[in-house]
């Protein structure tokens, strides 16, 4: 007798999980505002990225021109392949009368970058972080190094303090 | 009855004597069939076009996507391109298959839906061929199929093939059981294995609804089975694609792969087809007793309309349960089999058969 009692909840308890994996599915089938499908060429301009895409390293300049880069060099460190080059002098500060390291170039190449996220991670003023864009193809790979730092930027004051 | 007026018979008496008037007895015959074969043949056509994108599109909704939406107005003409491009696909072989039956395997699959389907009621005087034994005779032809699938699977020479063959050999004959004794649930109760006369006994109210729970257990139990006799997710051992590439059909590419295609679809709508006929009534309209301005209403709606709309919901019952479930075991596919659904419908069936015994259906 108990087997058989068993049996009966076995198959009913079978059956209400079926139903619940059945309600998952309902709800989604039920519901077409929560698809997730992105139609890209046509959506391009309305295209949002989710937020922890990684499409390529990004150095946020101000409306001042300024960056946050001190030219530490911790994220060429960091990077496990060499995709980040810092050019770098010494050069006279005005105010001080001494001389002090600063960032010429943050050279970038893209064409070698795993999106690791690695630099970002080890930068300690948050210069550098992962932009969303994607749309990288072009026709020469030269093309694909890129200067991060833009023309005439300098570096923002306070943040070495 | 007012569906009447879409009887289909009139239309078929006068195409017959028409033809009768132009040739003798014989040639009628022989023209006939060619005429349904053709028209069978164009419905296959449809329905794998139709059937599949239905299929992408549901699967697509179902996971939170979107489907084929590229070709043509929400990706509508995505099936009559890839069809397009399996012609165009060149046949190929295996050096050491056996040619022949290798060729042979994905007609008989073809040819044994193409039987079965020859029994299905479509509308009032719309079937292929009435026959006094139509349930037995779809049970019958429908497990032709199988056989190709173990053709194709040992023909091929591959071992993945082969073992996806005789899974779909023990899964097929297991389930076989239980598909054919859930239709004899309702058997019983008509009394009748011919399909118009089942279809007709209906005409107060669907068996599901008037056959009390046995009825609706053994409906339950039909689609289950159904779903594995079709080799459909969550029984698709036969192709599981992660364990054997794509089973018994592994080999098989261009237009021979497409015919394994068509007749999966096919088989899907046949088994959804009689499951209509037997338990939502065919191409009965939806009748309440003592309504009768609703069942007025409701009897407006031409025929075909209403066995094309119960097939289709019992379709989409199939393709949520595929894009639900995961896929079972090859044991845990015969236990369900073996150790749940056959007895749960044997006693089913003996119940049912007290009830009509005691006239407590109405």
């Amino acid at each position: 007798m108990k087997a058989i009692i068993n049996y009966i909840k076995e198959v009913v308890g079978g059956v209400k999980t079926l139903i619940n994996g059945m309600k998952v599915t309902g709800y989604y089938i039920s519901h077409p505002k929560e698809i997730i499908t992105q139609q890209y060429p046509e959506n391009r301009d309305t295209l949002n990225m989710v937020d922890r895409f990684r499409g390529e390293v990004i150095m946020p300049h101000d409306e001042n021109n300024e960056h946050a880069c001190t030219g530490c060099q911790a994220c060429e460190i960091a990077c496990p392949n060499g995709t980040i080059e810092i050019i770098q002098d010494r050069i006279l500060n005005e105010e001080t009368g001494k001389k002090k390291k600063t960032i010429l170039k943050h050279v970038y190449h893209l064409s070698m970058c795993t999106m690791c996220n690695l630099c970002i991670e080890a930068c300690p003023t948050d210069a550098i972080e992962m932009g969303k864009g994607f749309e990288h193809a072009v026709f020469d790979r030269s093309q694909l190094t890129k200067v991060l730092n833009k023309p005439g930027s300098k570096l923002r004051a306070g943040v070495e303090e | 009855m007012k569906f009447d007026i879409y009887d289909f018979s009139v239309l078929t008496a006068s195409i017959h004597q028409l033809l009768g008037e132009m040739m003798g007895e014989t040639a009628v015959m022989i023209t006939e069939m060619v005429i349904v074969g053709i028209v069978f043949l164009t419905l296959f056509a449809i329905l794998g076009l139709a059937l599949v994108y239905a299929e992408r599109k549901v699967c697509a909704f179902f996971q939170q996507r979107l489907g084929p939406m590229r070709v043509g107005f929400w990706g509508t003409a995505q099936t009559v391109a890839d069809a397009i491009k399996l012609l165009l696909k060149e046949p190929l072989m295996t050096k050491s298959a056996d040619k022949f039956l290798f060729n042979l395997a994905p007609f008989i699959i073809i040819v044994a839906s193409f039987m079965a389907i020859a029994a299905v009621p479509f509308a009032l005087g719309l079937q292929a061929i009435d026959l006094d034994i139509g349930v037995f005779y779809v049970t019958a032809v429908s497990s032709i199929g199988v056989a190709g699938i173990l053709i194709a699977g040992w023909a091929s020479n591959n071992k993945y093939s082969l073992i996806g063959a005789m899974r779909s050999g023990a899964q097929i004959v297991s389930y076989e059981l239980s598909v054919g004794l859930s239709l004899l649930t309702i058997v019983v109760l008509t009394g009748s294995l011919q399909f118009s006369e089942i279809i007709e006994s209906q005409r107060e109210g669907w068996w599901i609804f008037r056959g009390h729970i046995p009825a609706f257990i053994a409906f339950v139990i039909y689609l289950i089975a159904g779903t594995a006799e079709t080799n459909r997710g969550p029984f698709d051992l036969a192709e599981a694609e992660s364990e054997l590439t794509a089973g018994f059909h592994t080999e098989y590419s261009g237009m021979k792969f497409a015919f394994f295609f068509l007749a999966e679809f096919v088989n899907m709508f046949i088994i959804a087809a009689i499951g209509a006929t037997m338990f939502l009534g065919g191409w009965m309209p939806l009748h309440f007793g003592g309504f009768t301005a609703f069942n007025e209403v409701m009897d407006f709606i031409p025929p075909i309309f209403w066995f094309l709309g119960k097939t289709a919901f019992l379709i989409f019952m199939m393709m949520w349960f595929k894009w639900t479930f995961p896929r079972l075991r090859i044991d845990q596919l015969l236990t369900l089999e073996w150790k749940y659904l056959l007895p749960i419908n044997l006693i089913n069936i003996l119940i049912m058969a007290f009830i009509v015994l005691m006239g407590w259906y109405f």
